[in-house]
C-alpha cells in the first residue's frame, strides 16, 4: 500500500458550549486504506465524521481531507468524498435509474459520463430487470449494494460509511464487504463505522474513540496483542468500559 | 404451559403482494427467555405486533397466556409489556413523567412496582427531570424498558432492544434481561445480532417471513451439517477469492480474523492437501484449525 495521506487531522476539536464532543484528535489515513472508526455510543464519532465531511466547522485544530483544508475548502471536500449510512442512502420512491441519475447529477457527473457509469453499475450489480422499479421494492441487500455503488459513482478519493451494514443479513453483510474490498483495491479510501466487531477485523487499521478522544489506533492484530485479547470484542469492551459518557 | 402459541400465522401487506410472515409456528414456555433472530425485513416486528394485538393475522391463530390475540385483545393488553423497536415514549415528557404516565394508564403507581424496575431505574434516576427526547440511546432504552415493566407484565415483548447500541451497553442490557427472567417474567426478544442468540434459552432463526429453525442455541449448533474449519493467511482478501475457487472447498465465508470453510469429501488428508494447494498460490503463514460453528455460521448455512 502506498503511504499517500488522504486524511490528516491535528488536534481536531469540536465544542458545544462547555461540552467537548471531539477532543483534540490527531490521526492519518492512507490512500486505499480501510479505516475502521469505532467507539461507544456518545464517544463523538458522528461529530468527528461531520467535521471530516466538511459539514461542521471545528472549534480548533487542523485537518486536510483529500488535500483540502477543513475550514476553507469544504465545497472541494464534498466533491472529493462519498457518503452512505444505514439511515440515509437512497430515495425509496424513486426508481433505480432515477436514484443513480440523481446522485450522479449531485456529484457533478457530466451526462455522457453518467450514462456510461449507469450502464456499468447496473451491469455489475445485475439490476438489468429492476432499472425502472422503485427502490422501495428492492430487497434490503440490493438496496445496500446500490447505495454503496451510488456513493462511489464519482470515483471519490474517500468514502465515508456510517454503520452501512446495521440489521443486514449475514450473507448480504459479507457481500457488502466484497464491494468495500473492491473499492479499496481501486484506491478509494474507506472510512467506516460499525457495531459488528467481526467487521472491525476486516479493516487495515482501527481507531477507538472513548469520551471524545482516540484511545487506541492500530491494526486489529496489534490491538489484540496490546490488550492481550483474543477478539476485537474484548478490546472494545476493555477500552469502552471506562467510558463516562453515555450519549448517542 | 406455553405463554405464547403461534400456529400457521400468515400476514401479508399491500393487498397480499408482500408476505411478511409466512406460515409461522412456534411457542414460548412460561418463564422462558426466547429469541427471534433474523435480519431487517425478516418479519420479526410483524410477529411482535400480532402478538401484542396491534395487527390482525390474515391466517392462522396466536395466543398469549392462553388468550386469543383477536378475540381477547383487551385482556392481553393488560398483561403484556411491549418495547417497540422505534423509541415510542413521549419525547416532551420527562423521564419521571413518562414512567408515571404509563403506570397510571395501567392503574398502578411507580411505588407499587418499584422493586421490579429498581435495578434499571436507579441508572436513569439522576436524569428523572430530563425530557425523554434529550436522553442518550442507552438511557432511552432503559427508560423504555422501565415503562414496559411498570405494570408488572407476565410477558415482555422486546423488539430489537439492542440495535445500534454499542457492545458495552448491549452486555448490560442482556444482564438486565437475565435478572428479569429470574423474577419469572417470560421474555420474547428479537435481535439482528447473531452473537446475542446464545444468551437466549431457545431461539427461532427467521428469514424472509419464514422460520428456519426453533431450538436451543446448542442444538442448532449441533445440527450444523459439516465439520467447520477456520483458516487465515497473510493476504486475507486473496485467500477468500482463492478458497471460493478451490475445488476442495464446499463453503467459504469471511468471519473477522479468519475465514470459515467446509470441505467437499472431507478426509484425514484434506487439511494438508488444501494447505499445499494454497502454498502453490503463494499464500504465506497459513493457519487452519477445526472449530465449533457459531449461530451466524448456522444462519448462513440455513439461508443457502
Amino acid at each position: 500500500m502506498s503511504k499517500e495521506v488522504v486524511i490528516k487531522t491535528d488536534k481536531l476539536t469540536k465544542k458545544f458550549g462547555d461540552f467537548i464532543a471531539t477532543n483534540s484528535i490527531s490521526f492519518e489515513v492512507y490512500k486505499g486504506e480501510i479505516f475502521g472508526f469505532l467507539g461507544a455510543n456518545g464517544a463523538g464519532k458522528t461529530t468527528a465524521m461531520k467535521m471530516l465531511c466538511g459539514l461542521s466547522r471545528p472549534s480548533s485544530g487542523e485537518a486536510m481531507i483529500a488535500g483540502f483544508d477543513i475550514y476553507k475548502q469544504t465545497e472541494e471536500i464534498k466533491k472529493s468524498i462519498g457518503y452512505m449510512s444505514q439511515k440515509f442512502s437512497l430515495y425509496e420512491d424513486l426508481t433505480v435509474k432515477e436514484n443513480i441519475d440523481f446522485f450522479g447529477g449531485i456529484y457533478g457527473l457530466r451526462s455522457e459520463d453518467l450514462k456510461a457509469k449507469r450502464a456499468e453499475l447496473i451491469k455489475t450489480l445485475g439490476l438489468e430487470n429492476e432499472v425502472n422499479q422503485l427502490v422501495s421494492s428492492l430487497p434490503l441487500g440490493w438496496k445496500q449494494k446500490l447505495a454503496f455503488s451510488v456513493a462511489v459513482i464519482h470515483d471519490p478519493k474517500i468514502v465515508f460509511l456510517d454503520e452501512p451494514t446495521g440489521g443486514v443479513d449475514p450473507v448480504t453483510r459479507r457481500q457488502f464487504w466484497d464491494l468495500i474490498y473492491d473499492a479499496s483495491s481501486r484506491g478509494i479510501t474507506i472510512f467506516v463505522t460499525t457495531h459488528y466487531m467481526d467487521e472491525a477485523e476486516y479493516c487495515n487499521r482501527i481507531s477507538m474513540m472513548v469520551d471524545g478522544e482516540i484511545k487506541a489506533l492500530d491494526s486489529p492484530f496489534n490491538l489484540k496483542k496490546q490488550y492481550g485479547a483474543d477478539t476485537m470484542d474484548e478490546v472494545f469492551y476493555e477500552l469502552a468500559r471506562g467510558a463516562t459518557r453515555k450519549g448517542d | 404451559m406455553n405463554m405464547v402459541e403461534v400456529v400457521d400465522v400468515v400476514k401479508t401487506y399491500n393487498k397480499g403482494s408482500l408476505t411478511a410472515v409466512d406460515q409461522v409456528n412456534f411457542s414460548v414456555k412460561k418463564g422462558e427467555l426466547f429469541g427471534l433472530i433474523g435480519p431487517d425485513g425478516a418479519g420479526k416486528t410483524t410477529i411482535f405486533r400480532i402478538l401484542t394485538t396491534l395487527l390482525l393475522p390474515n391466517q392462522g391463530s396466536a395466543s398469549v397466556a392462553g388468550l386469543d390475540v383477536v378475540k381477547d385483545y383487551k385482556q392481553i393488553r393488560k398483561m403484556v409489556g411491549y418495547m417497540p423497536g422505534k423509541f415510542s415514549l413521549y419525547q416532551d415528557l420527562t423521564v419521571e413523567e413518562n414512567l408515571n404516565f404509563f403506570a397510571s394508564v395501567f392503574n398502578t403507581s411507580i411505588a407499587e412496582n418499584y422493586d421490579l424496575i429498581k435495578d434499571i431505574y436507579v441508572q436513569i434516576e439522576p436524569f428523572k427531570d430530563r425530557r425523554a427526547g434529550k436522553l442518550s440511546g442507552g438511557m432511552k432504552q432503559k427508560l423504555a424498558l422501565c415503562c414496559a415493566l411498570i405494570h408488572k407484565p407476565e410477558i415482555l415483548f422486546l423488539d430489537e432492544p439492542t440495535t445500534g447500541v454499542d457492545v458495552v451497553s448491549r452486555k448490560e442490557f442482556w444482564d438486565m434481561l437475565g435478572r428479569l427472567k429470574d423474577q419469572g417474567i417470560t421474555i420474547l426478544v428479537s435481535t439482528p445480532y447473531m452473537d446475542e442468540a446464545t444468551l437466549c434459552e431457545r431461539i427461532a432463526l427467521i428469514q424472509n417471513g419464514k422460520i428456519m429453525s426453533v431450538e436451543t442455541p446448542d442444538e442448532i449448533i449441533k445440527q450444523y451439517p459439516d465439520p467447520l474449519f477456520a483458516i487465515k493467511a497473510s493476504n486475507m482478501g486473496k485467500l477468500l477469492i482463492d478458497l471460493r475457487n478451490n475445488p476442495y472447498i464446499k463453503t467459504c465465508n469471511a468471519f473477522g480474523e479468519f475465514h470459515h470453510i467446509t470441505f467437499n469429501n472431507l478426509s484425514d488428508s484434506s487439511m494438508e492437501i488444501l494447505v499445499k494447494s494454497l502454498e502453490n498460490q503463494n499464500h504465506k503463514e497459513i493457519e487452519i484449525n477445526p472449530i465449533t460453528p457459531n449461530i451466524e455460521d448456522c444462519f448462513i448455512n440455513l439461508m443457502n
